[in-house]
């Protein structure tokens, strides 16, 4: 709770800086204010409480997740320094909106009442609209804006669709309430129709197909550090909302007494299967590589989506899943804002010879690139590791099959990146050696292959 | 001390390396390469005397995987194996100018640490992560430092890496299983379970496609012959010499043991593919004009034996096997490196356009026939014995299997003394051919040594492995 109340002051803060005109001190300050609040954060992990009529309820799935979007942000606001150089009027606000997602992230992974949830997506989802189109003299940009905004718009609307037929059927928007009712065996049917009402407006944020159609060209026309924000940060805040929110309202089990189990379940692993599917094969044809990474992003939500299976035991999995992903994600938008700096694209022929000119960066982008891929010593081999145990556990070893071959296909792509580093020659200079832009490609890349050395330190926090 | 000393040693060599600088850095390798080398000496004689040089410690909690190294004889065999062979490996590379070349070395011995680990490893999954691990440094070497067209290249190593990552993942799959009903990734656990007939024959084949595709047995060799004459010799070397054997390897202490079922049921087929992989290495092997090519095919002929021979489950086949294994190690690293020479001088490799070195340079063309030989196992060589008994065990299952199996040695014998009289006799080249300089002969001279050393002495080797084979085989044969 209080985490939330000292993101919110911070973003005001920001704001206030453009008054006071210190745009300059804007980006060092910020980052010292989210390590407080990432102090204050740890200070809260272990406790459980409730605030507010359970309009917000801390746990460790609140507090855990929490940290792992403050430190995303962290990243993130550091990347901005360098990224809006040529726009020094508008930083304060870019940094200000960031900030404030992030108190609409945190909304959603500590709601306890159904209102609380629908609060943090709006903040988030519309501070996400406006950083979409903050370029604002672009075309593509603002189309990016636009698109977003209508397609996000609609998803909130069957959201809250979703949470009116579950009052419908509750007669409430507790969360607490609804977990208990839900067990009761006669259920009117509003209750299961309004969670997949929640769900599909959920998987449209989370990008899964059949609901992904908006994320390509938004994150290709997006400016590329709102790309960054999208895939990774604005990503692992609707999974984990999700998971919440299936965990929370006692889904499966309610299901489960009214054998509708068979039927989720078979939906999930199908949308599961498809995501990743669709994802990868798509993300083979790309040259753009913020596209690309849209693709390999929505395959990524098909993953993560494999732990709705195993709800009760799986959050730890997800936890360690989207910290491998967003960590690995992070390091790679920082190269790749370095590289197409000033280039009008991002097409994959900028990253020519990179191996060469600039082998730190080379080498950090093709580390992110394994780590996505899977390859060992990299977190996200152990995050792939640990889903798949969990869900040959339960018994889907057919899906794990499928996820597999996918991860195959996946190797085609990020290793068309990596050859395009290391077998062409460079076509062009860069100079420069932005101090941020390095700082947040080496510590992310450093704190991925940490947590694949030692995966317990995350891996344990939920367990 | 434990045999964790030789992994740090090569990993911390491989940062040292890299962080020396282009000039040192091969002087820096081969340092630490000798230094892994010399400790194993050291721990050899430590295992002899009957200590315990195994390590296991907890690593991750849940799912319970723990790093655990064991060394028994036949991993002990392999990491000997490793470590001579990365030092020579390192050494004939002086003569060649490399760019970058700090990451170049380092690479080699990041890789070196990797395939340590692999025969090594004692957990289902640490062994998988050295497996994979093993993988990265010679996409890189290969794409980086190979020679020939950029964009041939390019195809073909990527073919190479993604042939290899599918094959493992699967056995990734296959582990996780076995976690789940064994409850720990551990070898002796996974040894313990009692598996049914189908389980196993999922389990047999999930690991066959990540070997097969390894070592490679047809049909999944057709990456092979692309990457070893794409890479640079030292990469094909570190492929032929040292990383098919780890498919080889872990056939015989992972696939035999924890599905001997499946093995046994399976039998003939196994040792079929393996023997149509003799047979059609050695033919194509006839057809080819690139020197580097015709070495790739007749290695495809005779890991093909060795894997026959591992499927056979009998001691002298898996003995057999493992000696060809290293004898094989050393020889192809041995050919690799005089085709290597020959480039050096005539910056060709097409068998067409050699010819008459052995007038210009009689100690190269001694060394070379001295290689030549072993590598179609003449007696009183190394490769001789190895294939002999591989040979032996293979009449024991079918009479049929040794004579087909044999054929490597006519057809080997053919094709390799072909090459050697097209490359090294007639008439005189109009290029010059300096001889050997002394950094390459001691290259040749230390395999030579080896293979001849062994070729009438084998015993330490067969006292090494016999009693880790055995343990294998009562493993194999308890149900």
């Amino acid at each position: 709770m209080n985490t939330l109340i000292a993101i919110t002051g911070l973003g005001i803060f920001c704001l206030l800086f453009e008054i006071l005109n210190l745009r300059k001190a804007i980006v060092p300050i910020t980052i010292i204010g989210l390590l407080g609040v990432l102090a204050l954060n740890f200070y809260e992990f272990g406790s459980t409480a409730s605030y507010y009529n359970n309009m917000i309820t801390v746990s460790k799935f609140s507090t855990t997740f929490s940290s792992l979007f403050i430190v995303l942000t962290i990243f993130l606001v550091a990347l901005s320094h360098n990224f809006y150089e040529n726009h020094p009027t508008k930083i304060s606000d870019f940094v200000a909106l960031k900030v404030f997602l992030l108190a609409g992230g945190v909304a959603m992974v500590s709601f306890g009442n159904l209102a609380m949830f629908f609060l943090g997506i709006e903040i988030l989802s519309i501070a996400l609209y406006v950083l979409a189109a903050s370029d604002r003299l672009n075309l593509k940009s603002n189309e990016a804006g636009m698109k977003y905004f209508l397609m996000g718009s609609f998803a909130s609307g069957i959201i809250l669709f979703g949470i009116c037929l579950i009052y419908g059927a509750m007669g409430t928007f507790d969360v607490a309430e609804i977990h208990e009712i839900s067990l009761s065996a006669e259920l009117p049917i509003w209750f299961p129709i309004g969670m997949i009402l929640m769900i599909i407006g959920m998987l449209f944020k989370v990008a899964a197909v059949p609901f992904h159609f908006w994320a390509p060209d938004v994150y290709e026309g997006s400016p590329a550090l709102t790309t960054a924000l999208m895939s990774t940060l604005a990503k692992v805040v609707a999974i984990a909302t999700l998971y919440k929110l299936v965990y929370a309202l006692n889904l499966v089990p309610s299901l489960d007494n009214q054998d509708l189990l068979g039927t989720f379940e078979n939906i999930v692993v199908i949308i599961s299967i498809a995501s990743m599917t669709v994802g990868n094969i798509m993300a083979l044809r790309q040259v753009n590589v913020k596209r690309m990474l849209a693709f390999s992003g929505i395959s990524h939500a098909g993953f993560m989506l494999m732990t709705l299976l195993t709800v009760a035991t799986s959050s730890g999995v997800l936890l360690y899943y989207s910290t491998a992903y967003a960590l690995a994600g992070i390091a790679a938008f920082s190269v790749i804002l370095y590289v197409c700096k000033n280039q009008d694209n991002e097409d994959i022929t900028n990253f020519h010879g990179l191996g060469k000119t600039n082998p730190l960066l080379a080498a950090i982008l093709t580390g992110s690139l394994l780590s996505m891929a899977g390859i060992p010593i990299f977190s996200g081999f152990f995050a792939k590791l640990f889903l798949f145990n969990q869900t040959i556990q339960a018994g889907y070893i057919a899906l794990v099959i499928v996820a597999v071959i996918n991860s195959i296909i996946s190797v085609g792509y990020y290793f068309k990146l990596i050859l395009a580093m290391y077998s062409k020659e460079p076509n062009q200079e860069r100079t420069g050696k932005p101090f941020l832009i390095y700082a947040v490609a080496i510590v992310s890349i450093s704190l991925n292959i940490i947590l694949g050395l030692f995966p317990s330190l995350v891996l344990d926090l939920l367990n | 001390m434990n045999v964790s000393l030789i992994l740090i040693i090569l990993l911390i060599g491989a940062f040292a390396t890299y962080f020396v600088g282009d000039k040192l850095a091969s002087k820096v390798a081969l340092f630490f390469s000798l230094a892994a080398l010399g400790c194993s000496i050291v721990l050899l004689n430590h295992f002899c005397a009957g200590e315990n040089i195994s390590l296991i410690s907890a690593w991750i909690t849940q799912p319970k995987i723990s790093f655990a190294l064991n060394a028994d004889g036949l991993g002990m065999a392999m990491l000997l194996l490793t470590v001579a062979l990365t030092p020579i490996i390192i050494f004939s590379s002086f003569g060649n100018e490399y760019k970058n070349a700090k990451g170049f070395y380092a690479l080699i011995l990041f890789m070196a640490f990797a395939m340590t680990g692999t025969f090594l490893a004692a957990d289902g999954l640490l062994y998988y992560i050295f497996w994979e691990l093993a993988l990265i440094p010679i996409y890189f070497i290969a794409l980086i430092w190979g020679n020939g067209d950029a964009e041939e290249r390019r195809k073909a190593v990527v073919k190479f890496f993604i042939y290899t990552l599918a094959g493992s993942l699967f056995m990734l799959i296959a582990f996780i299983y076995l976690y789940q009903k064994a409850g720990s990734f551990l070898i002796e656990d996974l040894y313990k379970l009692n598996l049914s007939a189908t389980e196993q024959l999922w389990i047999f084949l999930a690991f066959f496609l990540a070997y097969a595709i390894k070592i490679p047995i047809i049909p999944f060799h057709t990456w092979q012959a692309n990457v070893y004459q794409k890479a640079p010799t030292v990469g094909t070397m570190l492929l032929s010499g040292i990383m098919l054997k780890m498919g080889l390897y872990s056939v015989i202490r992972w696939q035999l043991p924890i599905a001997p079922l499946a093995a046994k049921e399976y039998m003939n087929i196994f040792i079929a593919l393996g023997i149509a992989g003799v047979i059609y290495g050695s033919i194509v092997a006839l057809r080819q004009k690139d020197l580097k090519k015709l070495l790739a095919y007749s290695s495809l002929a005779h890991v093909g034996l060795i894997a026959a021979g591992t499927y056979t489950l009998t001691i002298d086949g898996l003995r057999g096997a493992v000696l060809q294994m290293i004898a094989h190690g050393f020889v192809v690293v041995g050919l690799f490196f005089a085709a290597e020479v020959i480039f050096r001088r005539f910056e060709t490799r097409e068998i067409s356009q050699l010819g008459g070195i052995r007038t210009q340079s009689p100690k190269f063309t001694s060394m070379f026939l001295i290689l030549v030989l072993a590598s179609v196992a003449l007696p009183s060589t190394f490769n001789f014995v190895g294939e002999f008994t591989v040979l032996y065990s293979l009449s024991q299952i079918n009479i049929w299997f040794a004579v087909l199996g044999g054929t490597t040695i006519i057809l080997g014998a053919y094709y390799m003394l072909k090459m050697f009289q097209n490359v090294m006799l007639g008439e005189t080249n109009s290029k010059t051919f300096t001889d050997v300089s002394i950094n390459e002969g001691i290259s040749f001279v230390a395999i030579i040594a080896v293979l001849i050393f062994f070729g009438f002495y084998p015993k330490p080797i067969t006292d090494l492995i016999t009693p880790s084979l055995e343990t294998i085989l009562n493993v194999i044969n308890k149900n």
